[in-house]
This record gives C-alpha cells, sequence and structure tokens, in this order.
C-alpha cells in the first residue's frame, strides 16, 4: 500500500467514522423521541418473537389470539364505560402476551386465558385506590390464578431452551429498555437483592449456592423484572423508594423461599412461584402507601 | 341519553363480573362443569393377581458413583421392564422382567396355562445379567432374529447391550460378541423392526445419557444441557442384521443417530408407503419421526412434533379412534402449581396433511408423571381404551423435590449440566405416589379415567406396561413392572357378552416373528388396524398376538393384512372369539 492511499484511506475511513457517528447519533435521537410505552411493547413483541420461532414456546396460536382478544375488548369496554372513551390499547397488548407466555395450563385448557385477561385488565378497574390501579394487571392475573386454580394452571417454567444465547438477547435489550425508560434501577436493585438475600440464604441453611441463585437466570425471571416490577404504572414515586420495594420484593421472595425450605404448609404458588406472589403482596401495599403519603403531603400522583 | 352511573357505581358494576371470574377459576379447578363422556359401565374389571399367579418380581434399582450421590435417586429412576414372548413355543404368553441393581436377577416367568408362572430365568441363563463391568438390565425385547423358530431377546442396559439367542425354548446362549452388538450404551428401549424389507429383523437401540460408564465417572457434567431443547445424550443406534447372527452399525448411512435424550421407541408404516418408520419419544426435547425412504435412508420429518417440546416418557402406537390407521400417544410430565406438560395423542394424519394432529385434552392430557402407557381393548367393545402407569420417586412422602427442581428448571443450562451442582434429593418424593390411570374410550364423548372404578388403585411407581392375552381367553391382561417396587399382574375380566378375535402371526418370506406386521379389520361399521410389536411403551413388548375387540358384531367381514415383506394378504369371515393362526404365503 503506498502512502497516499493510506491518507486517502485514512480519510475515507474519517468520513465514514463521522457519517456513522451521525447516523448513530441520529438513531439515538429518534429512539429518544420513541415513547417509553412503545419500547416496553417492542421488546415483549421481540420476547414473544423469539419465544415462538426459536422454543415453539406459545403452545398454540388460539391462546394468544384468546389472551390478546379477550386483554384488549376488555380494555376498550371497561375504558368505554368507565371513563366514556376507549383508551390507547398498548397495556393490554402487553398483558395479553405476557399472559400467553407465563401462563401453562393443564390439558390444554383455553379457559385460563379467557379469565387471565379478563383479571388482568378488569382488576385495574376495581382495584383502585386514589384513581389508581394498584396492582400490575398481569402479576394480578397469574397470582389470582395460581392461587384459585393450582389444579389447571402453572407458570412458565423452563420453555426458553435454557441457553445463554437467549438469555443474552433478552437481557441485553432488556436492560437496553430499562436504561431508557427510566427504571433500570429497579431491575438491578431486585437482582442485586435476589443474588444477595439468597446467597445469604444458602449459607445459613447450608446449601449449595449456585441452585440458589440459579432462578433469576431463567425465563419467567426475565419477564418479571422486565416488565412486572418495572410497570410505570404501579411502582412508587422517587428512584430511592422505587429501588427499597424492590428490595422488599426479593426479601419477602427470600423469606416465602425459606419457609419452603422449611416445608411449612401454604398453598402451592407460595413455592411453585415465590417472585411472582411477593410482587402480587408488596407492590399494592407500597403503591397504596405511596398514593396516601402523596396526598398527605399535597403532591401530585 | 341515559345518564352515566357514579364513579363508584362503575366500579361496582365492574366488580360483578371481576369476582364472578375469580369464582368461575376456582370452579373450573375442580374439573369440567360438565364432563361428556360417561364412566359409568366401563365394561370390564382389572383384579391384581400377581402374587395368586405365583409372580413375585420385585425390582432393585441400582447404585451409581458416589460422584452424583445427590441426585441419585433421579438417575437411578428407571429400569423395570417387562416384555412379553413365547419363550418356549407353547402359544402361551410368557413374561420377562429386567432388574438394575449388581447382582439381583432378571426373571423369565413361563407360563404354565393353568393361570401360573414360573421363573425359569436362571436355567435359561437369563437370570445373572446384572454384574460389575457390564451393567444393569434397563428392559428387554424379543424377536427371531435368525428366523428358526425360537424367539431370541435383546437385554438392553446401562452397559453393554446383550443378544442372546434361543437354543430350543429352554436355553439361550450370548451371541452379542459374534453378532457385533459389543457395545456400551446407556439404553433405556430397543426396538426391532425390518427397515430394509429383507424378511430380517434389524435393532434400533435408543439411548438417554451419553456413553460414560455410570460406576466411574471421570466428570460430573453428564446431565442435559437443556430442560426442553437437549441434543447432548447418548447417540441411538441401527444395527443391520445381516444374517448368519451377524449385525452391522448403520446408524450414520441411515441418518437416524439422534442424540436426543431419547427414552421410548415405536416403529410402523405410518405413512402407508410400505416401509416402517420410526417414532422416537425424548425426555427434554421434541418427539421425531423417522421417516423410512424405502429402506435406503431415513428423513427426519417435522410432522407437526417440533411444535411442543416436552418431557417424553414413552410411545404407544393404536387405533385410536378406528380410522384404519395407527395413532401415537406419548406420556408427559404433569404437576399440580409446577407444570403441565400434558400428554400427546397425536392423530396420525401423514396421508393427508403430512402431519400428526394432537388431540389430547381433558383427563388424557393429565397423568401425572406418566411413563409406559399402551393402547387395548380392555372391554372389547371395539375400541381401544388406554393404560398409563405413571409416578417417579415414592419417597418419604412429606418431602417434595419440586421446589428444588423449580429452582434449577428454568436456569441457565450452566446450573445443571452437572450433577453435582444440583440440590441434593435426600430422602425427597419427586411425583411419588401416583395412581395409574385407566382412559375409556368413549369415541366423540373422550376419554375418562375408570382406574378406581375397574379396581386399579396402586400407588407404585410404575414404569413398564405391557398387555397380553395371558390365558387365551379373549381378555388383555396388564402387567406392569415397577421400580423398585413389587410387579402387578393384573387379570381382566370384560364383558362376556362382547366378541373378540386374535391372530398369530407367522412370517415366512417376513421375519418370522411377524414384528411390523399390520392387521386391519372390518366388520360392518368398525374398522381397527394394529400392529405387531417390535417394543413399544417404555422399556415393554406387548402380546405380539393383535387382540380385537368386537362389541356385539358376531362376524368379522375381513381381515387384511400387510406383511412386512410387502405382501398383503386378505382373509374372510374368519371364526371369532378364537386366536387364528395366519401364515404368510411364501408366494
Amino acid at each position: 500500500m503506498i502512502p497516499g492511499d493510506a491518507v486517502t484511506d485514512a480519510t475515507s475511513a474519517g468520513r465514514l467514522a463521522v457519517a456513522e457517528q451521525g447516523a448513530f447519533a441520529r438513531f439515538r435521537q429518534r429512539a429518544s423521541q420513541i415513547d417509553p410505552r412503545y419500547l416496553i411493547a417492542e421488546l415483549i413483541t421481540l420476547v414473544l418473537l423469539v419465544a415462538q420461532f426459536r422454543y415453539h414456546m406459545v403452545g398454540g396460536y388460539s391462546r394468544l389470539a384468546l389472551a390478546l382478544g379477550v386483554c384488549m375488548a376488555t380494555e376498550a369496554l371497561l375504558s368505554w364505560f368507565d371513563r366514556g372513551k376507549v383508551v390507547n390499547l398498548q397495556s393490554a397488548y402487553i398483558s395479553g402476551i405476557s399472559l400467553t407466555l407465563l401462563t401453562k395450563p393443564q390439558g390444554g385448557a383455553l379457559w385460563p386465558f379467557v379469565i387471565g385477561g379478563f383479571l388482568a385488565i378488569s382488576s385495574k378497574y376495581v382495584l383502585r385506590y386514589r384513581e389508581q390501579h394498584l396492582w400490575n394487571p398481569t402479576n394480578f392475573a397469574i397470582s389470582a390464578l395460581l392461587l384459585a386454580a393450582p389444579s389447571k394452571v402453572a407458570v412458565l417454567s423452563h420453555q426458553f431452551g435454557n441457553d445463554l444465547v437467549t438469555n443474552l438477547v433478552i437481557w441485553t435489550f432488556g436492560l437496553l429498555i430499562a436504561k431508557r425508560v427510566g427504571v433500570l434501577h429497579i431491575t438491578l436493585t431486585y437482582v442485586a437483592s435476589f443474588l444477595v438475600l439468597n446467597g445469604l440464604r444458602a449459607v445459613a441453611l447450608g446449601q449449595p449456592l449456585l441452585p440458589e441463585l440459579a432462578p433469576v437466570t431463567g425465563p419467567m425471571y426475565q419477564l418479571f423484572v422486565f416488565f412486572m416490577i418495572t410497570d410505570p404504572r404501579t411502582v412508587v414515586k422517587g428512584r430511592q423508594r422505587q429501588m427499597v420495594v424492590a428490595m422488599l420484593i426479593a426479601l419477602t421472595e427470600t423469606l416465602l423461599r425459606l419457609l419452603s425450605d422449611r416445608g411449612v404448609p401454604m398453598p402451592i404458588a407460595f413455592s411453585a412461584d415465590p417472585a411472582l406472589l411477593s410482587l402480587a403482596m408488596v407492590g399494592p401495599i407500597a403503591k397504596w402507601l405511596d398514593l396516601r403519603r402523596a396526598t398527605r403531603v399535597g403532591t401530585p400522583s | 341519553m341515559v345518564p352515566r352511573p357514579r364513579p363508584s357505581a362503575r366500579r361496582a358494576i365492574i366488580a360483578v363480573p371481576f369476582l364472578a371470574a375469580i369464582l368461575l377459576a376456582m370452579r373450573l379447578d375442580r374439573g369440567p362443569v360438565r364432563t361428556s363422556a360417561d364412566a359409568t359401565r366401563p365394561g370390564f374389571v382389572l383384579r391384581e393377581a400377581a402374587a395368586e399367579a405365583g409372580i413375585r418380581f420385585v425390582h432393585r434399582r441400582p447404585s451409581f458413583d458416589p460422584k452424583i450421590a445427590g441426585v441419585e435417586p433421579h438417575v437411578a429412576a428407571l429400569g423395570a421392564g417387562v416384555s412379553v414372548t413365547d419363550v418356549d413355543g407353547d402359544e402361551w404368553p410368557d413374561l420377562y422382567f429386567t432388574n438394575s441393581r449388581f447382582g439381583e436377577p432378571n426373571a423369565l416367568y413361563r407360563n404354565k396355562g393353568d393361570g401360573t408362572f414360573e421363573n425359569v430365568a436362571a436355567a435359561a441363563g437369563l437370570a445373572d445379567l446384572n454384574r460389575p463391568g457390564e451393567g444393569v438390565s434397563m428392559g428387554a425385547v424379543w424377536g427371531d432374529v435368525d428366523n428358526d423358530g425360537h424367539e431370541d431377546v435383546l437385554v438392553y442396559r446401562y452397559g453393554y447391550l446383550s443378544l442372546f439367542r434361543n437354543i430350543d425354548g429352554h436355553r439361550f446362549e450370548d451371541v452379542t460378541e459374534r453378532a457385533g452388538l459389543r457395545r456400551w450404551v446407556n439404553s433405556n428401549g430397543a426396538i426391532w423392526l425390518d427397515y430394509d424389507r429383507d424378511g430380517r429383523l434389524d435393532l434400533y437401540v435408543t439411548a438417554y445419557f451419553r456413553d460414560v460408564d455410570l460406576w466411574h465417572l471421570t466428570t460430573t457434567r453428564i446431565m442435559h444441557k437443556s430442560f426442553e431443547y437437549a441434543d447432548n445424550g447418548g447417540k441411538n443406534l441401527l444395527f443391520r442384521n445381516l444374517g448368519g447372527g451377524r449385525f452391522e452399525d448403520v446408524t450414520d448411512r441411515m441418518g437416524v443417530g439422534s442424540t436426543r435424550w431419547t427414552l421410548a421407541a415405536a416403529s410402523a408404516d405410518f405413512d402407508a408407503d410400505g416401509w416402517p418408520d420410526i417414532y422416537l419419544a425424548n425426555d427434554y426435547g421434541p418427539e421425531e419421526l423417522y421417516r423410512n425412504e424405502q429402506g435406503k435412508r431415513f428423513v427426519l420429518t417435522t410432522a407437526g412434533l417440533e411444535a411442543e417440546s416436552k418431557s417424553g416418557m414413552s410411545v404407544t402406537l393404536g387405533d385410536a379412534f378406528n380410522r384404519g390407521r395407527l395413532d401415537a400417544f406419548v406420556t408427559n410430565i404433569s404437576e399440580r402449581g409446577y407444570i403441565f406438560q400434558n400428554n400427546n395423542l397425536r392423530l396420525n394424519e401423514l396421508r393427508t396433511s403430512r402431519r400428526f394432529r394432537n388431540v389430547a385434552e381433558g383427563a388424557i392430557a393429565d397423568a401425572g408423571w406418566a411413563w409406559g402407557a399402551q393402547f387395548g381393548d380392555l372391554n372389547n367393545d371395539g375400541s381401544n381404551e388406554l393404560f398409563v402407569t405413571n409416578g417417579f420417586i415414592s419417597a418419604d412422602p412429606k418431602q417434595s423435590y419440586w421446589y428444588a427442581m423449580s429452582k434449577i428448571a428454568g436456569a441457565n443450562a450452566r446450573f445443571f449440566e452437572d450433577a453435582a451442582a444440583w440440590p441434593a434429593f435426600g430422602n425427597a418424593s419427586l411425583s411419588g405416589y401416583e395412581r395409574s390411570r385407566v382412559y375409556l374410550n368413549r369415541g366423540v364423548a373422550g376419554w375418562v379415567d375408570v382406574a378406581e372404578r375397574v379396581g386399579v388403585n396402586d400407588l407404585l411407581d410404575g414404569r413398564a406396561v405391557a398387555l397380553a392375552d395371558l390365558s387365551n381367553r379373549g381378555a388383555v391382561d396388564v402387567v406392569v413392572a415397577n421400580q423398585n417396587q413389587p410387579a402387578l399382574l393384573y387379570r381382566n375380566r370384560p364383558d362376556s357378552s362382547n366378541h373378540w378375535i386374535g391372530f398369530r402371526l407367522i412370517g415366512t418370506r417376513s421375519n418370522r416373528s411377524a414384528i411390523g406386521a399390520e392387521v386391519t379389520i372390518e366388520s360392518g361399521e368398525l374398522t381397527q388396524r394394529r400392529v405387531v410389536d417390535g417394543g413399544s411403551g417404555f422399556a415393554s413388548q406387548n402380546d405380539r398376538r393383535p387382540h380385537f375387540g368386537l362389541g356385539r358384531r358376531e362376524w368379522v367381514d375381513r381381515v387384511i393384512v400387510d406383511w412386512p415383506s410387502g405382501a398383503r394378504q386378505v382373509l374372510a369371515r374368519p371364526t371369532i372369539d378364537r386366536i387364528v393362526t395366519i401364515t404368510e404365503p411364501v408366494r
């Protein structure tokens, strides 16, 4: 290669780099303009597509159609009835996909998707305090189904193939979007708390460490940390409070696991799905206290 | 215009269906609101009579390298197998049970024809097969390998395969080395089939763990790498029978070396092209169908099986709805609150849509942690019932390993591929003390569990189940091999007003055992198809005499036999209520 070529190459490379930086900047700018709610919808669509096309995880498109259809129809109907107008159906879309991915019924039954979809959306209109709903809709529906119908409904356990690549794809996109949406601190606080608390639990019980930390790498937890505990509508206000609540959820889950370790009799859902049940217990109480506090100090909620 | 209700009233109105939905979920948890299938008058009774018949076989599970002691209850939870044969050619079905602990004998129960059995395994040379260095038995499959009129047996182990030649109906000689079959395979299944239609039985052996020595492990990373898409199991093997007592490994050439943790295989001509195909039930993965392309190679076809990945424990074949086709029933795992993988009843629609269609729903889909299953017409009404064994590990009933299992099942593969990283089992149960299911076939109304009603209420850890007309009286009896527990024999007493017909097939151009022959009967509107069993279910093989119930029908219009050689034989109006012998035409 002659020097002139090198100079030319360097110049071209420089232009290219500038052009790329420009393109990247434009991409970032455009990305930053996207409504965060759409990013969450896009992420869960990505999860759905990866899960289905790589692992056939949906278990039948009728489940997806039913869950989505019931969620969106319920949202449209109830919002019209309650508020006099049909609201944006994006939240119902996210709930429908989450339900499809998480719900694993006995014997191919479809009713859990119908009842679950209805419960998820209607909970937003029934279980309210100061005009805000308290439960993450999907978390409420799944928890209700697990407690009401444990012989017919279980939750996603190992349907993501257990491989590293899928884990990495979902975690990478999940973390990027969580950062963009401004909830990354909640996800990271929960994960860190889970690791520390369950590590301590393993040490205290004299159990091997890895199995106790393993659950957080599973698919249910990916949906949990990116879509449930970070739900902007049901988290408390304030970064520090959000982190405290995330820690409390992890703490409650650890206590539930401790009870399971000790063989304490309790409904099976508390042993099988402690994370979901912990959020279902801690989340609404925290939100209720937060709304109450906000009203007392006169800040808008 | 109607005024809008106040917000509190609107919320109250929405709360009504909200609460109703929760109550409905609680109601549906107890079962369907209305059951369409009728469980009354099943038309048969099963009575446990093993001891009365002289069958006192108790299976013992193996012990392995202490390095995997923490998960040994799980790894050592297989091995109770049972297969039906007529070892001495007296036309009374005999039973062979496998054992799985060093020093514990296998048992060959000769049917004395008077309702009782005697264990002749030691005299036959088929008892002492569980030895250090050789491995422990996991099951056995019978077939006349050399077409000499005597049934030979292949015993598969966690260890070396062993082929025993039946010398005279009473004594066996080990011909494994000479046959070229001395291979270490951690196998839970094998089937005989004549894939190239040369009249000699070929052998397909399934592999579970890869070919490690479980007593002398150099690594504890022996487990599956995924709970759903694991392909790091042992390699299945196909051996072609060359004649002269020799076999050749043709696995790679024929393209059937799946490494998907196969637990069971079955063979039939699913696509009706005249060549036997192979259907696999894989643990930690989807089922697989290998289509036979004219004996030249097998092609792995999707056929709709790839859409669901579960934990296939066994596969049995039968004509579920009397359509003249062989459908597949594959058992899986379900546990309240933790997992519902659901069993698969796959209707064979290969000829029309090139697919199997899963129609399992309701009771038939959930039989707990289901293992061996078999189709059979237990009430002789002309429709197949399903007998399903279940229960994995029954230890301390107050401790369940499911909670521990739930921690690792969803985790990244690195957490559970190493057996030493699993939470220790201790004395916990895992889907223990489950009740076997007997599903009555009510056609379009569905399947209904009548186990307790017909007398099946054992809570043992069933593995293999084989069906056989042990008394040659037109009643399909049920034999169950239980893991680490006694075997059971359920004597069947079907509705005496129903008719039946059985067939004893003798191949001439085809293998003499007629394995792979498919028999179709036509009686009025009834059409039903069965295949002569070269091994199916889990670690089991049924009576190779196809049995058909006829209900109240008093004649059979036609019997069509599709022999493995490709020959088709048609019989008109055979005598019913007896076992009819059919010999394949020489030309």
